[in-house]
């Protein structure tokens, strides 16, 4: 406990013992920890490490087994959002908890006033924001509304409805997932002002280049542990990954490509917008064989409108898409399948597989009317079995047998259950749409392994990501997508990521377009 | 509150709950039965007794269970894909009209005729849900809505039809059809009772809907479609078709029941032809979890209920309405058995 001997000035908050089981998964383990005023704590941890249960038990959203937390040494009541709020805690979510159709200001003094209060005080409350705006280097319009607003807007208007509220502890959790490089340099801007004010806050992240510039002290969960607790300038990425994950990583290195002949080109394609999501605007793209393809972009810039249309899910409005030289007519799931393109979703449990089904039933989902799984519109389920069986182990796939359902199994066993219904298929084409969000490491690497062997085997490999070390570490060529509009191509590190961030931002797109 | 998922149920859970389910609905009846005036084991024992108590009681029960396994069948492939067929009750009717048509009509002998009236109930019952499943696939109209008001609309087509064309001149001015010949009628399976051929015509539709939702891609494509239609597309399944090819098979399959009515127990078609088995079929269904093979173990008892409670209430004074409310608290308690074993409540 020598990182806790360094922390300086009183402690603001204080967890003890914290324990919390959902079933039989005990997602927080004994867990305790303090945090000083004026400090930035990083909180580290794969993906289902614990790290969002603990803070939800933090802020109250959870009732903890075991365990106390105590806020500026008063004892948090469990269960109470309004305590935490009440006691100077603040808390910004991943995902945005913002009124869309109302605006900065009104949503900043949601819930402040009481609902019988005469006009709501809006000038003070304006001036106030505009002071705290100021102080913090969160410039945003008050009187925008929310649903006109960039993410990286959104999430400075959570900031500021925390520190409207006096939050003295504020919460991140995992706040760069939707920002650009550039505006996540701002956000550190933005809290170093802060923690120089006196707050503290705790940075919930799995990036450890961010952790390591952001933090002064890291908390590494795993398995719902904490495993470690180390001041940041007493450690390096190599010792956090290896903590984080239990064992040495090595990042994959693909070697270098062999591009062949285009397999799919989409010749000034457009497609129709969906909701407040853009779709594609006059994209020209080829995808080459023996190569991948890495699409770099923030979250909702059209990424959903690509993987649709080469997914069948939708077709071109305006524009052409080649299949080998071939323009494709009647374009729909099963006539990419025809194609040879294997698609891997987003989202495997909505999309990739049906969860009350078995392995057996979801590794047939897009072949179950060829031989030998059916004949003549009869299925035939000892067929079908042995491929599954094949599968599993051939890709490892961690299972309890191919008639158990699918939704029993972790998302990283999903997900390879998933790549080889794609795999042996021998695809062409590979869309792989985010294959390794919210996998732990070890099945990140093992999926990121098996995309660059399907790209030696001559695949031409789409890969779409929003993380953009993901796409740096993988692709041969990069395009950055933004607002429905595709980049030129660049070559492996022809750009820096800081470059890739103007693009994502929108910036150097031909407007005229 | 909230609802946390089991992943696995224990055996315990998964049996004890249903189990306790019925001893919930049996305490509740017992209790209305005691209020009502009557010694409650005693009704209970009357009903066990009119439902299966003699041969006759049985074959009566059996009897009533044919068209609840045919709309209970009906509802079950339909729900398997999501498609809320609220409609059997329609279907039936237009099963039941067409059966009508062709055995008084047309004038062909038996063997022809019996056929070509079941062929023509199952394209009828078809066509009837064509409109409302056709209109969800290209408009994205709710077919609770559609096929709940059809019910009416076919019911008041009936009337009309029953006190217009199709009147009965014989029928001393009743609003009833012309009886089918003799020859066109549904055998008996043994001579001198009751019970005729549409019960087992019955049995072999819920092998048959066995059969085809785990053995044929087009049951597999049900499944998918009812379980996850995102999915379902994605993976290249025509979810649109799929549809509508359930939706065909389940009018088909409630329109039987009502062809099984005519053909096989009444001769001919009136207006109360059919005392809600179209909507009884869904609970039929619901108890039988969906499962084609429990249609037909939940129509038997749905059937015993009902006939037993109409024996009973001649013999003890217990009004029959006692046979609704066992069969709502039955449904009631066995949706909420079966949440409970899916999901655990917790606090926090």
């Amino acid at each position: 406990m020598t990182a806790q001997d360094t922390a300086q000035g009183e402690t603001v908050l204080r967890l003890s013992g914290i324990t919390k089981r959902f079933g039989a998964l005990t997602a927080n383990d004994a867990i305790s920890f303090s945090l000083a005023k004026g400090e930035v704590v990083a909180l580290l941890g794969e993906n289902g490490a614990g790290k969002t249960t603990l803070m939800n038990i933090l802020f109250g959203h959870y009732t903890a087994d075991e365990g106390s937390v105590e806020v500026f040494g008063q004892a948090l009541p469990p269960g109470q959002p309004g305590a935490a709020l009440a006691a100077g805690v603040g808390m910004v979510h991943q995902h945005f908890t913002l009124a869309d159709n109302m605006t900065v200001l009104e949503n900043v003094l949601l819930g402040t006033g009481s609902l019988w209060s005469p006009g709501l005080g809006k000038p003070a409350a304006r001036r106030r924001l505009q002071a705290l705006a100021e102080d913090f280097g969160l410039v945003v319009d008050p009187d925008a509304r929310v649903a006109e607003l960039s993410v990286g807007e959104r999430q400075r208007v959570e900031i500021l409805k925390a520190l409207y509220r006096d939050a003295r502890i504020l919460i991140l959790d995992e706040p760069t997932a939707v920002l650009t490089p550039q505006e996540a340099d701002a956000l550190f801007l933005t809290l170093r002002k802060m923690v120089a004010q006196g707050l503290s806050v705790i940075f919930i992240s799995h990036k450890l280049h961010e952790v390591m510039a952001i933090s002064s002290r890291v908390l590494v969960l795993r398995h719902g542990k904490l495993v470690g607790e180390v001041a940041t300038r007493d450690t390096d990425r190599h010792q956090l990954a290896t903590l984080m994950v239990g064992a040495e990583i090595t990042a994959p290195a693909p070697a270098e490509a062999r591009p062949g002949a285009v397999l799919m080109r989409l010749d000034r394609v457009s497609t129709q917008p969906r909701g407040n999501r853009p779709g594609l605007d006059a994209v020209d793209l080829d995808i080459k064989a023996g190569q991948i393809l890495g699409l770099a972009g923030v979250s909702g810039n059209g990424q959903g409108a690509l993987a649709d249309l080469i997914s069948g899910l939708d077709a071109p409005a305006s524009g052409t898409l080649e299949i080998a030289g071939h323009p494709v007519s009647g374009w729909n799931p099963r006539s990419a399948l025809h194609s040879g393109i294997g698609r891997i979703p987003e989202d495997r449990h909505r999309t990739g597989t049906v969860a009350d089904f078995t392995l057996t039933e979801n590794a047939v989902l897009e072949s179950y009317r060829d031989a030998p799984n059916a004949r003549a519109g009869w299925m035939d389920w000892s067929a079908a079995r042995s491929k599954t069986e094949a599968i599993i182990a051939k890709y490892d796939v961690r299972c309890p047998g191919p008639e158990a359902r699918i939704r029993l199994l972790s998302g990283g066993n999903m997900q390879k259950l998933i790549l080889g219904r794609v795999l042996e298929a021998a695809p062409r084409i590979i869309l792989a749409n985010q294959p390794v969000r919210g996998l732990d490491i070890g099945a990140v690497t093992y999926v990121q392994e098996q995309l660059i062997a399907a790209r030696d085997a001559g695949a031409a490999v789409l890969l779409i990501s929003e993380d953009l070390d993901e796409i740096l570490t993988l692709s041969d060529v990069i395009r950055v997508i933004s607002d429905g509009r595709l980049s030129p191509e660049f070559a492996r590190g022809e750009k820096t990521p800081a470059e890739l961030g103007q693009w994502m931002a929108g910036q150097g797109f031909d407007h005229a377009a | 509150m909230r609802l946390d998922p089991i992943a696995a149920p224990s055996p315990a859970r998964a049996l004890g709950l249903p189990a306790l389910a019925i001893l919930a609905t049996i305490a509740l009846a017992a209790a209305l039965a005691a209020i009502a005036g009557a010694n409650p084991l005693e009704t209970f024992g009357l009903i066990v007794k009119g439902a299966v108590g003699s041969k006759f009681a049985t074959l009566e029960t059996l009897n009533r269970a044919t068209p609840l396994i045919f709309t209970g069948l009906a509802v079950a492939v339909a729900f398997r894909a999501r498609l809320w067929n609220i409609g059997a009750e329609a279907q039936l009717y237009a099963g039941a009209l067409m059966t009508v048509v062709i055995g008084t009509q047309l004038g062909l002998p038996g063997p022809l005729a019996i056929p070509l009236m079941a062929l023509g109930a199952i394209v009828a019952g078809a066509l009837v849900l064509l409109g409302p499943v056709l209109l969800k696939t290209r408009l994205g109209v709710d077919e609770v809505v559609t096929t709940l008001l059809l019910n009416f609309i076919m019911a008041l087509f009936i009337s009309y039809l029953l006190e217009g064309p199709l009147k009965d001149p014989m029928g001393m001015g009743w609003p009833k059809s012309p009886a089918l010949p003799r020859d066109a009628r549904l055998p008996r399976i043994v001579e001198g009772l009751r019970l005729h051929w549409g019960f087992a015509l019955a049995l072999i539709c819920a092998a048959g809907v066995w059969v085809m939702q785990t053995r044929t891609t087009l049951g597999y494509e049900i499944r998918a479609v009812g379980q996850n239609q995102q999915a379902a597309r994605f993976a290249g399944i025509p979810v649109g078709r799929v549809l509508i090819k359930t939706a065909l098979i389940s009018g088909g399959l409630a329109a039987l029941a009502g062809f099984s009515e005519v053909a096989g127990l009444k001769g001919n078609l009136t207006s109360d032809l059919s005392p809600d088995f179209g909507y009884t079929g869904i609970i039929v269904a619901m108890l039988a979890l969906l499962h084609p093979l429990g249609v037909v173990v939940s129509a038997l008892f749905v059937a015993g209920i009902f006939v037993g409670a109409d024996s009973m209430s001649r013999a003890a004074d217990v009004p029959t309405y006692i046979a609704d409310i066992l069969l709502a608290a039955a449904l009631l308690f066995m949706v909420l058995a079966i949440l409970l074993t899916r999901y655990r409540v917790v606090r926090g």
